[in-house]
């Protein structure tokens, strides 16, 4: 298992590679110059500016650059924030763990309400139940995160009052009444994700469940005469589960993105919004920085996938 | 040839039930009509088929009988619900919304086409040259299909449009530049799912007995790609590209809701969902009918996709 472990890390390092290519790729060929705001300024002279550009290295042939700004990158050397006025890798340690926290959170609901709904509708294919499930799970992964937030923040927080829809980070309550706060404030943005998410899981899992059961070990422990439940929980689910985990895992990439939505919708300070703004602000080294974090989320959750697969199936020869 | 003995052997069967096929009376005999016959069997594809067409056709023809400009703005009727005049109300500066959504569903309808175009052909050339050719070129393209779907799609797509649309807006002109730019960067980077199951299809088909016999006949290698391989692996692709349309109008409608689609001036249906947001208590209206728009239009490609897909598997009996 630890070799196993290990071989994934090191085969992680070239899809970093490749991402961290991609997205240096993407800004070396982006038009536009740092240095605009200096040239349009009177006050800064042609020769200083031709002197700066040569002192951080912009004339320098284009892998250079690159290996330079992977290495900074690697040593975390992030850059700065000029919009904020903070390096970037402490604005970015301040935004993710509300994000890892609000992701987290809507999984598991997801990951709740996927699995009953799912190996309910599965054991009985067709039935009622099951139709209307797979019909309202098309319903659900076909309605846009940020429509669902709107209807969300339009029926809670401005007809009915429960919830309040701008997420605040310095709740003034403190002890129990901080949680039932951060509850309050939290359940809108992790229903819109999770319901989303469970809708498209409910599918995965369904249908996984169907491959399991007509197998023929699940025949042989009917007739062995254990009970339903048993046969489902123990000897299907167990089974049905292991590829779902890979559809889960790639399905990250988009989970981050209906992230960043909600985090926008709800103003929740986490590295999503924390992207848009600084989109909104054009402050570059933010805006890579993030994207580049959140590859390397992605890589995580495939890497966590895996093993994750591994230990669910014996199956798989850890090589 | 391991594969040549089989290869007769399910020949002559198959010959024999030609004419038994003949006694039965054939329901239909092209591919495509049976296709089609149990197409309709999925009541809910059907209708979504139905709807869909709709709904096409009034963002198709809607403006030719509907003449209200997009940008006619009319203070005294400012955030007013549906009413004879303004069908689906107004916006905060009283331009109508009716003509703006059936304008923006030709955005939305057209990015969302051509953007699955433009994932399909890249996935399928991709996937093709994967699943025909073995060895390090059929590795080297996978790992490349891996890489991009690790890739953090919005994040990237975001990053892309913020970096290129204003040369490409200055190139091309707002309108242009700016669909052009949101097609190519969704089309691709949708294409990764598209391209694995080409490779998957080929992997299969490369090794049945039509392709041999077509290999045993002389035919060249392109020739038993397009003649003989690909067609046969279309259906699970028009499957993808059904639902690569549905993503590409919900991944444009979150670009212009994020405000990084097209410029505010060109009303798709994320924009005008987008600019409702501050107004959402006193215009219910507005944010409504768009997100409908959107979610309808999604709901319906989808269930045309899951139909697609019980009619298109031939091992499925409907």
């Amino acid at each position: 298992m630890g070799t196993f472990i290990l071989r994934r890390l090191l085969l992680a390092i070239p899809s970093l590679l490749g991402i961290s290519l991609v997205l240096f790729t993407v800004l070396a060929l982006a038009p536009g110059d740092p240095f605009e705001e200096l040239a349009t300024n009177p006050n800064v002279p042609p020769e200083v500016r031709m002197a700066l550009r040569a002192q951080l290295g912009l004339d320098d042939p284009v892998w250079q650059r690159y290996i330079h700004w992977l290495t900074s990158m690697l040593k975390g050397d992030w850059g700065f924030s000029f919009i904020s006025r903070i390096d970037v890798d402490q604005l970015i340690a301040q935004r993710v763990p509300v994000t890892l926290a609000v992701i987290g959170m809507s999984q598991l609901v997801a990951l709740l309400i996927a699995l009953p709904v799912g190996i309910l509708a599965a054991v009985r294919p067709y039935s009622w139940f099951d139709r209307i499930a797979s019909t309202l799970s098309f319903v659900g992964f076909s309605l846009p995160t940020f429509f669902t937030g709107l209807l969300f923040i339009l029926f809670f927080s401005i007809y009915l009052g429960w919830f309040p829809f701008v997420f605040r980070s310095d709740l003034s309550e403190t002890g129990f009444a901080w949680w039932v706060a951060q509850f309050k404030q939290s359940i809108m943005p992790i229903m819109v994700l999770a319901l989303f998410q469970a809708a498209s899981w409910m599918r995965y899992v369904r249908s996984s469940v169907l491959d399991v059961v007509r197998l023929d070990y699940v025949t042989t422990a009917r007739s062995k005469g254990l009970k339903e439940r048993v046969v489902i929980v123990k000897h299907v689910v167990r089974n049905a589960l292991i590829p779902v985990v890979t559809l889960v895992a790639l399905q990250m990439p988009g989970v981050f993105g209906g992230a960043i939505i909600t985090e926008q919708i709800f103003r929740i300070p986490g590295i999503g919004s924390l992207l848009i703004d600084s989109i909104q602000r054009n402050d570059t080294p933010v805006i890579m920085a993030v994207t580049f974090v959140f590859a390397g989320l992605v890589i995580l959750f495939n890497l966590l996938a895996d093993i994750l697969y591994g230990w669910l199936d014996p199956r798989i020869s850890y090589r | 040839m391991a594969g040549s003995t089989p290869a007769s052997a399910t020949a002559s069967p198959g010959g024999g039930a030609g004419p038994l096929a003949g006694g039965r009376k054939p329901v239909s005999n092209s591919p495509w009509a049976e296709a089609w016959r149990r197409f309709k069997r999925h009541r809910l594809a059907f209708f979504s088929l139905w709807l869909l067409g709709i709904l096409s056709l009034m963002v198709l023809l809607g403006p030719m009988f509907y003449k209200v400009g997009i940008n006619d703005i009319d203070f005294t009727a400012r955030l007013s619900g549906p009413s004879a005049t303004h069908p689906l109300g107004t916006d905060d500066l009283g331009r109508d919304l009716l003509a703006r959504m059936l304008y923006g569903g030709r955005i939305s309808l057209a990015v969302g086409l051509a953007a699955m175009l433009t994932g399909i052909v890249i996935g399928v050339i991709i996937g093709a040259i994967a699943g025909i050719s073995r060895g390090w070129v059929d590795a080297a393209l996978m790992w490349l299909t891996d890489l991009f779907l690790s890739l953090p799609q919005l994040p990237l797509l975001l990053l892309l449009i913020f970096f290129f649309r204003d040369s490409l807006k200055s190139v091309f002109g707002p309108e242009i530049g700016i669909f052009l730019l949101i097609v190519l960067v969704i089309g691709g980077l949708s294409w990764m799912p598209v391209a694995r199951l080409v490779r998957a299809q080929f992997f299969s088909l490369r090794e049945k007995e039509f392709v041999e016999a077509a290999r045993a006949l002389g035919a060249s290698t392109q020739r038993q790609v397009v003649r003989h391989i690909l067609p046969n692996a279309l259906g699970p692709v028009i499957v993808a590209a059904t639902i690569n349309v549905a993503a590409a109008i919900i991944s444009e409608s979150t670009l212009s809701f994020l405000g990084l689609g097209f410029p505010p001036d060109i009303p798709t249906w994320g924009r005008i969902l987008n600019d409702s947001r501050d107004y959402m208590e006193l215009a219910l209206h507005w944010a409504l009918f768009p997100g409908m728009a959107i979610f309808v239009a999604v709901l319906t490609i989808n269930f045309i996709g899951d139909g697609l897909r019980d009619a298109l598997d031939p091992r499925r009996v409907l």
